[in-house]
């Protein structure tokens, strides 16, 4: 650039900007603008922005404070997961269920520095972990997995002195069931993470406990125990004699039931194969089912207590009333026989005795179809019975009933029911005439009384004892009574054809045997069932109740009656004189 | 020695100079010193070296920038001026020499090693081009007939391509955001303003297209599930642990498992070990030092000095920003360090050297200096 030089002194005067650099710059920066007045302005908008952009990350963090998972918040939901339950009892303090706190081993599979490591160091230390599961899980990006599930503390102490970063412990509650198998299908089971999945332990979750948890109420506490009307011992030796007969006559299946006839208290319930509610994988089983509750059957000749209770209590007939059952009864294409025909017309009480199939359908031919119906409605044979336990089962009824249908019901074929259910129906016709719904609660009887739904008359029921009680004396259930003399025991078999490939097969039965004790005062009914047993020599090659059934019936009761507070009574007259007269006497 | 009575160099700085904004300075150290104690032992064990070396040398080199630090703040305008053109001459040497010479560290070649001293020496160019280019535009508003303005596009013409064959986006980035934060503050026209921020875009979009790392980058930013996020994921989550109040000194995670857990995610180990409440207070420094800075470029009467300490400190606080950002998600994952907190030799030596010039140009001065300099700059040119 050159110019002139200039005095120091004279005011400054720049020389003419060429016309090109004055276009560029009126272009860039406009025309006739104080430079350093926007320079400072701008200045300060870029202050402005700065703030603005400081204030948004500002913000950022905070709301990353605000919503971050801090560690209460992540301490809270451990607790979670401990639940507690409460210790379920028996009916005389026994311990069925109660919790046990033990280790259980997770990974937070962020913080573990050498994976390869970790998964290493926990298969060495733990033998049954699954390898390759393990990898995934500690391979995950998750902040939290579990490894192992209730570990024993030997194993925790190996695996802390491994010293694995991300590898902790939690104690949590398992729950644990002294008794074992014994009362499995009663008392259900509950998952991993202490929820209980079935029996009694899921109806007690669904009662309130789940809330409580919810809550975060339940852990660690000292709750109430659940006292249930079950009674360990009778429940022990209920399941000892099912196995051995089950064992004795190869049964596929053996189930048994005792419940109190005055307050439908369960007081033992067995069903064979059952399983340990502390080994859970048995439970998933299809063959372990409840077959008293979620199974259901055609339960064959006991159904015929009904039947006649009907026809008693309709006054159409009494147990004098003739029918003859000589032939078999034709209906239609269909031909209904009976095993051992009497050569005679018999009376209504030797039907019940000779369970005879053609005269337990002429009597409920003779109440009509519409009023069969209706007794067994009354009863509660048709709709799916509800208890505490969260299995039931739907009654498997004809769909279209006409007098076929009758005619079989009436002898216990062509309609499925759950065994408790023909339970609590047989209380009914024995009790009084009170059908009162089953409960494994504590129930006293006049809670029983008030719940309890009035079916048939008191006489009927006294005229269904004396029918049971001569089926000891004289008839099917003689087995029962020699091998628990002085109970006073009265009972009704049924041996049920079971369908096999559409028909009904002679070689596989479902049997059964309904006992009461004792007949003059009842309290207890005892119900054994054995799914299609196998002849045996000492059977003389039958299968029908009365040879497996009812002898295991007799087996039970001796051992169960002294549990039962019952006292034996070798003076007791028979059936007609004790029962009948004095049911006269109080007509 | 600092009394009113005598005026020594050392008294005349002490009173002039913007001590509050050297307390940050300073506070900006020392935090970053704590967080390097947290951030870089971890990262020093993986890679097999003393844990504390990282942490060593983060304070040898403190020393070192801490003596640049106050001595360039002593400078005046002018000799800023002059250092800055001898700084920018040798970086665009050393930038040079880095391309023909330097080792290629994961694609790019960045560093050059002189007397065993890793140099970046990108980092000492921004900052003297942002005075250099301060000063092309003081001199543009002042004397029209000066070809100022197209020197300084010329100037960053030169620097850019020079930055985009190492490659180095960032930095790029960086240079071009300090640069038209100048040109802006230096009077340029609105439309022009337009004009610059769709060129921007324009140069986003033609990276998103032809540079695959940066389209990459970008998607993962809007969808996570693209891709490989896991530095990122990992801070959010240190962000989360942390809370308030931190977790505590060494209980911390994500420093084991984030790569650059010492320098491009300090931020966010920094947050899960002290808490937000930490980061807090650090960014409320950046912004303290960005805006008081500003502040006083603001209040000056030298133009030179308003630019080039808008510049500087639009420069700081610029990438402080970006930072913080990325650690928190909040725009795409870009390679840049925290200034003073992260580690890095060189870079912190340029940083003190980019702090200390605005200390300098922040420096009270008697009107009649400035007006003395204008006519004197004047008289020279005329």
């Amino acid at each position: 650039m050159t110019g002139p030089q200039l005095d120091p002194n004279k005011p400054i005067t720049r020389p003419p900007e060429p016309w090109r650099q004055r276009l560029i710059r009126s272009l860039l920066y406009g025309r006739n603008v104080d430079r350093a007045a926007k320079a400072r302005a701008r200045v300060g908008l870029a202050m402005i922005a700065f703030g603005g952009v400081y204030g948004i990350i500002a913000v950022r963090l905070i709301m990353f404070a605000v919503n971050g998972d801090t560690h209460a918040e992540r301490r809270s939901t451990r607790d979670a997961i401990a639940t507690a339950r409460p210790d379920i009892v028996d009916r005389n303090g026994a311990i069925l269920a109660t919790d046990v706190k033990s280790p259980s081993l997770f990974s937070e599979p962020r913080r573990i520095i050498d994976k390869d490591e970790a998964v290493e160091l926990l298969t060495g230390a733990l033998p049954d972990l699954d390898g390759a599961e393990v990898r995934e899980r500690i391979m995950s990006k998750k902040g939290f997995a579990w490894l192992k599930r209730e570990i024993t503390p030997q194993q925790q102490r190996d695996i802390h002195r491994l010293g694995i970063p991300g590898i902790g412990f939690l104690r949590e509650n398992k729950r644990v069931y002294p008794s074992g198998a014994a009362v499995s299908h009663l008392i259900g089971l509950t998952n991993i993470d202490n929820q209980g999945i079935a029996g009694i332990e899921k109806w007690l979750d669904s009662n309130g406990l789940a809330d409580l948890h919810r809550a975060g109420f339940a852990s660690d506490r000292l709750q109430k125990p659940v006292e249930l009307a079950v009674d360990l011992r009778v429940e022990h030796a209920l399941r000892d004699e099912l196995l051995k007969a089950k064992a004795k006559y190869s049964a596929k299946a053996a189930s048994g039931l005792v419940s109190n006839v005055k307050t439908g208290e369960i007081v033992a319930m067995v069903s064979l194969p059952d399983f340990d509610p502390n080994n859970p994988k048995e439970a998933h089983d299809p063959d372990r089912i409840n077959r008293l509750t979620t199974g259901v059957y055609e339960m064959g000749s006991t159904f015929k207590t009904l039947t006649l209770a009907m026809a008693l209590d309709s006054g159409k007939a009494n147990l004098n009333t003739m029918y003859d059952a000589r032939y078999p009864l034709s209906y239609g294409k269909f031909k209904i026989h009976d095993t051992h025909p009497v050569p005679r017309p018999i009376s209504l009480t030797e039907v019940f005795t000779f369970s005879s199939n053609v005269g337990a359908a002429k009597i409920a031919l003779g109440q009509g179809v519409e009023a069969h119906k209706a007794f067994l409605k009354k009863v509660g044979q048709l709709d799916r019975l509800r208890t505490e336990l969260p299995e039931s089962a739907m009654p498997i009824v004809p769909k279209r009933w006409g007098e076929l249908n009758t005619i079989t019901i009436a002898f216990g074929h062509g309609m499925a029911v759950a065994p408790l259910q023909a339970v609590m129906g047989v209380n009914a016709m024995i009790n009084g005439g009170l059908l009162i719904p089953p409960t494994f609660l504590k129930r006293t009887e006049e809670e029983a009384r008030e719940i309890g739904k009035r079916v048939i008359k008191k006489e009927t029921s006294d005229k269904v004892r004396y029918m049971m009680r001569l089926n000891a004396e004289t008839g099917s259930a003689r087995q029962a009574e020699a091998r628990a003399k002085g109970y006073y025991l009265g009972g009704k078999t049924g041996t049920a054809e079971k369908v096999v490939n559409g028909r009904y097969s002679k070689k596989q039965v479902l049997n059964s045997f309904t006992a009461v004790l004792p007949m003059d005062n009842p309290q207890f009914q005892v119900l054994v069932m054995l799914d299609e047993p196998k002849a045996l020599p000492e059977t003389h090659g039958f299968i029908t109740s009365g040879w497996n059934a009812v002898p295991t019936g007799g087996n039970v009761i001796a051992r169960i009656a002294p549990l039962l507070g019952l006292e034996p009574r070798f003076d007791l007259a028979p059936s007609d004189r004790l029962i009948l007269a004095t049911s006269k006497v109080t007509q | 020695m600092i009394s009113r009575e005598q005026r020594t160099p050392l008294s005349e700085w002490w009173w002039t100079v913007d001590r509050l904004l050297l307390a940050a300075i300073i506070a900006l150290m020392l935090a970053g010193v704590i967080l390097s104690l947290a951030a870089s032992p971890p990262v020093a064990t993986r890679i097999g070296l003393d844990p504390f070396h990282f942490f060593n040398r983060h304070i040898l080199f403190l020393v070192p920038s801490i003596i640049v630090l106050i001595g360039v703040s002593f400078m005046t305008p002018r000799q800023i001026r002059r250092s800055a053109l001898v700084v920018f001459a040798i970086s665009i040497v050393l930038i040079l020499a880095t391309l023909l010479i330097g080792p290629e560290v994961k694609g790019a070649k960045r560093w050059i090693t002189i007397l065993g001293i890793n140099i970046q020496a990108s980092e000492s160019a921004k900052p003297a081009f942002v005075v250099i280019a301060a000063w092309l535009f003081s001199e543009s508003a002042r004397k029209p007939e000066m070809p100022a303005t197209s020197m300084a596009i010329v100037l960053l013409m030169m620097l850019v391509s020079l930055l985009v064959m190492q490659p180095d986006f960032g930095q790029t980035m960086l240079i071009l955001m300090a640069w038209g934060s100048l040109f802006f503050i230096a009077g340029m026209r609105m439309v022009w303003v337009f004009g610059l921020g769709a060129t921007a875009a324009g140069g986003l979009l033609m990276a998103y297209f032809l540079v695959p790392h940066v389209a990459g980058r970008i998607k993962r930013f809007m969808d996570p599930a693209s891709g490989d996020t896991f530095q990122v994921d990992t801070a959010m989550e240190a962000f989360s642990n942390g809370g308030w109040f931190g977790l505590g000194p060494g209980e911390g995670i994500a420093k084991r498992s984030l790569p650059d857990s010492h320098t491009d995610f300090v931020f966010a180990v920094g947050a899960e070990e002290f808490g937000i409440l930490l980061c807090l207070a650090v960014l409320c420094l950046f912004a303290f030092i960005v805006i008081r800075a500003m502040s006083r470029a603001y209040a000056t009467e030298d133009l030179f000095s308003r630019f080039a300490a808008s510049g500087l400190a639009i420069l700081f606080g610029v990438q402080a920003a970006i930072n913080m950002a990325v650690n928190l998600h909040l725009i795409p994952a870009k390679g840049m360090t925290l200034p003073f907190i992260s580690y890095g030799g060189s870079s912190m030596i340029s940083l003190a050297y980019s702090v200390g010039m605005l200390l300098a140009l922040t420096r009270m001065r008697p009107r009649t200096e400035v007006e003395a300099i204008d006519a004197h700059v004047a008289r020279t040119y005329a």
